[in-house]
């Protein structure tokens, strides 16, 4: 993974501009070239996990953004204060923090969703693009830079996974947000997209188109 | 902020627990302050099921939270009642199938929800019964609707705690569910025989009315299925041989 620490080059000139071309390329570049799940692969449980139909993993999406923006900026106002040591253990308290109020939330105004979410909400605490971001980025860039960041990240995150759960829905069920878009009349749903191992396979699709496109390799 | 020794003992111990009062308080704020919203969607939910039962599966399509909550107060009556059919007192609100169920079968309350037909409330459409048993992870509930002749079932809902998605959590699917309706409840004299799941599944019953084409790799989750409602039915024979034409 890469550690960007772009705070240490600007030791205080003018003011940068609020979308200067190094803070859209931290929203951009998560998309495509340093995607969390495509490059890095990370936060591939949930991937496979919640994608079986678009609107738990559009909410699912949604809360992962909220968690990594939240926890990017709180971490990032508070780097200077947190004590090395116990650094991880704050940095999940915070994300745990904002985690529950996420699950709390949906209980109360989405209950299906939540339901059909089950402990995945909860899991998110352990998505490792959360950690990984206040890690690599949080740490050592400002809050601006780090919602960015976290904006970036998590869209990077989100499109993915509603890629796969756009072929999994209309595949497995021959539907799309719950309507029924192949008619059953000559599409018998296919089982198999329902179960988390199409997810994996779509999974390695796209990140073979990327990655082909891209020209990656692992090192 | 420079005279800080930030990797001192103390410093770590206070920063720790401030961190921990912090986030604590926001939590609980968060909890109580949702804990009625939850309730009321936790509320919402039962009534969207026993409407779905007795009123069929497509009868909530297009209806939001506030004006399923209105049809259901139009066509819905409580009637508690105990194991040997007779009324008695009972807050179904506070009723809970899942204490109840592990109370010995003869001491249960059981609910009956008895709907009306939508355009005239007081024609009785169907008598739905919430059921309790086990799948194969874990618990699994039915709310059985069976029409006024005390005798088909006119819709079935089921939910479950943690069955396999996939294969024993298909029962939430409403495909699955369709399959029951139609079928009959056959009365014998101190218990009732409830259609029961069969072994394999894409099999016709359309002409078998105590059989139920069964999910194919969820065995275990449709032998609990049928243990419940078989288990349930006779709990409510009783109540039920009273309603029978």
């Amino acid at each position: 993974m890469s550690t960007e620490v772009i705070e240490k080059v600007e030791v205080k000139k003018e003011t940068e501009a609020l979308f200067s071309k190094k803070r859209k390329s931290l929203v951009s570049n998560p998309m495509d070239s340093d995607n969390p799940i495509t490059i890095q692969v990370l936060g591939i449980c949930s991937a496979l996990a919640v994608t079986i139909a678009l609107q738990g993993t559009l909410i699912m999406a949604f809360a992962v953004m909220f968690v990594v923006m939240m926890a990017n900026v709180v971490i990032s106002a508070l780097r200077n204060t947190i004590p090395n040591r116990i650094r991880i253990i704050v940095q999940l308290v915070v994300v745990a923090t904002l985690v529950a109020t996420v699950d709390q939330t949906l209980r109360a105004f989405a209950y299906e969703q939540s339901k059909a979410l089950s402990v995945f909400v909860g899991l998110i605490i352990t998505n490792c693009i959360v950690m990984g971001r206040l890690e690599a980025f949080a740490m050592g860039n400002k809050p601006w830079d780090s919602l960015l960041d976290g904006f970036g990240n998590s869209l990077g995150y989100a499109w993915i996974i509603i890629a796969i759960a756009f072929v999994r829905e209309l595949l497995g069920a021959g539907k799309l947000l719950g309507f029924q878009v192949l008619d059953k009349a000559w599409y018998t749903a296919n089982g198999f997209f329902a179960t988390p191992a199409a997810a994996c396979i779509i999974l390695g699709v796209i990140i073979w188109i990327l990655r082909a496109r891209s020209g990656y390799v692992e090192d | 902020m420079s005279k800080l020794n930030r990797n001192s003992n103390g410093y770590i111990f206070g920063y720790a627990i401030l961190l921990t009062l912090v986030c604590g308080t926001l939590l609980a704020f968060v909890s109580e302050g949702l804990k009625e919203k939850q309730k009321a969607a936790i509320l919402v939910e039962k009534q969207k099921f026993i409407l779905r039962a007795g009123l069929g599966a497509t009868s909530l399509n297009g209806l939001t939270d506030p004006m399923i909550t209105e049809l259901y107060n139009q066509v819905v009556k409580v009637e508690t009642i105990n194991s040997k059919g007779e009324s008695v007192e009972a807050d179904e609100a506070k009723l809970s199938i899942f204490k109840e169920y592990k109370k010995p079968a003869a001491e249960r309350t059981l609910p009956v929800y008895v709907v009306g037909k939508k355009d005239n409330p007081s024609e009785v459409e169907s008598f739905v019964l919430p059921t309790y048993g086990n799948g194969l992870w874990d618990n699994i509930w039915a709310y059985v609707a069976i029409d006024g002749d005390a005798e088909t079932i006119e819709g079935i809902v089921f939910d479950h705690k943690g069955e396999t998605p996939g294969l024993g959590a298909r029962i939430t699917d409403a495909e699955i569910q369709e399959r029951f309706v139609g079928k009959k409840l056959a009365y014998e004299a101190s218990s009732i025989n409830a259609p029961d799941f069969q072994k394999g599944e894409g099999n016709n019953f359309d002409n078998e009315p105590q059989k139920v084409d069964g999910m194919s790799g969820a065995t275990i989750t449709g032998t609990g299925v049928n243990a419940m409602l078989d288990a349930y039915m006779t709990l409510y024979q009783p109540y039920l041989v009273t309603k029978k034409k």
